[in-house]
């Protein structure tokens, strides 16, 4: 269970972005997280409300938008979906692949801020 | 007020991701291999790594070691009866090791002088998955006590790494170990996975570790560390 230290990451991560545009509040904050990221989703909303309080991002939404595995097959010779992280051969032809093209994302996409009028015509 | 949209596409683990390739350039720079040990408490992390440690240094090759533990330093005086220098990193709680703290318990070592630096993981094989230690190989072990679907229950730190450790092998028989399941479990998740088995206790299967260790050493850093063995 190491959600709650990567919730202090998007913490420092989006808490000093917010700051830089100079948001009033956050309202959102939207994750991209991969299949093989190693971080498991419900434990980290559940974290995210905790540790979120008393820091810029209190009181906004985690979105998080799962991304699968995506895998270089070399017989096929294109990107390949894989299904869960059970196996890593291609869908198509069977193939094993360890050229991993998506999947280990962790990454913050996007935020969803509100700003004073007077900032947002910058 | 007005709501925006402000687009990142930023890590969430940067801090770490950056200095973890700081350390990296580091180690590269001082010509020195390192390599991260992973695995469930209780697979015998600490033992391989005793023998390692002992056997390299008695082969001439010059090795450290870095050890997390939540708590205690028990680990870090096993370890340094080796005769190599080991400091033990206390967690306090935290479930992995990050790259700020390899940083931290590095300072004062001089890295030029090291051909070798083991870093033993806290036990544990979901979390450190997610944390570069700027590690040139990524090691997971499976001991033939805990089961041959341990990689397809891990997925994501089995995945993560380069080689596969088997350990425990002089048990292999009272266990009933299926090694082709293991091996086949193993690819599947990990497909070009190297696997070694090994037994800490009785040194088999060790050699062809250190024999991998000195030519990816050679290969990564352009160094040849010659084996004194070798020499005889």
């Amino acid at each position: 269970m190491h959600e709650l230290s990567i919730v202090q990451g998007l913490i420092s991560t989006a808490g000093e972005a917010a700051e830089r545009a100079g948001a009033r509040r956050v309202k959102s904050v939207k994750l991209r997280l991969g299949a093989l990221s190693g971080v498991v989703e419900g434990a980290l909303l559940f974290s995210y409300d905790i540790a979120t309080k008393g820091t810029a991002l209190e009181g906004s939404e985690l979105v998080i938008q799962n991304l699968p595995v995506v895998i270089w097959c070399p017989s096929c010779q294109q990107n390949v979906e894989i299904a869960g992280i059970q196996k890593f051969r291609c869908p198509l032809c069977n193939t094993p692949s360890a050229d991993i093209r998506q999947g280990r994302e962790l990454e913050v996409e996007s935020l969803e801020i509100e700003v004073a009028d007077d900032h947002a015509h910058r | 007020m007005t709501t925006r949209i402000v687009e990142l596409r930023q890590g969430v683990l940067k801090k770490n991701d950056l200095l973890a390739r700081e350390l990296r350039a580091r180690f590269q720079d001082a010509g020195l291999l390192t390599v991260n040990l992973v695995s469930s408490p209780g697979t015998g992390k600490t033992t391989f790594l005793e023998r390692t440690l002992r056997e390299l240094r008695n082969d001439g090759q010059r090795v450290a070691a870095l050890v997390g533990d939540l708590e205690t330093e028990n680990d870090a005086r096993r370890l340094a009866a080796s005769g190599a220098p080991v400091r033990q990193i206390m967690t306090h709680g935290i479930c992995h090791l990050e790259a700020e703290m390899i940083e931290k318990h590095l300072q004062g070592w001089n890295l030029p002088e090291l051909d070798f630096l083991f870093i033993e993981n806290v036990g544990n094989l979901v979390c450190p998955s997610s944390y570069d230690l700027g590690e040139d190989i990524r090691v997971a072990l499976l001991s033939v006590t805990e089961g041959e679907d341990k990689p397809l229950k891990y997925p994501s730190l089995f995945n993560s790494a380069d080689v596969a450790v088997v350990t425990k092998t002089d048990l292999a028989e009272v266990c009933e170990f299926d090694r082709e399941a293991s091996h086949r479990n193993m690819r599947e998740i990990r497909p070009d996975v190297r696997i070694f088995e090994t037994s800490g206790k009785t040194g088999q299967g060790m050699e062809e570790w250190y024999e991998f260790l000195r030519l990816e050493r050679k290969a990564r850093r352009g160094i040849t560390t010659v084996s004194s063995a070798r020499l005889r």
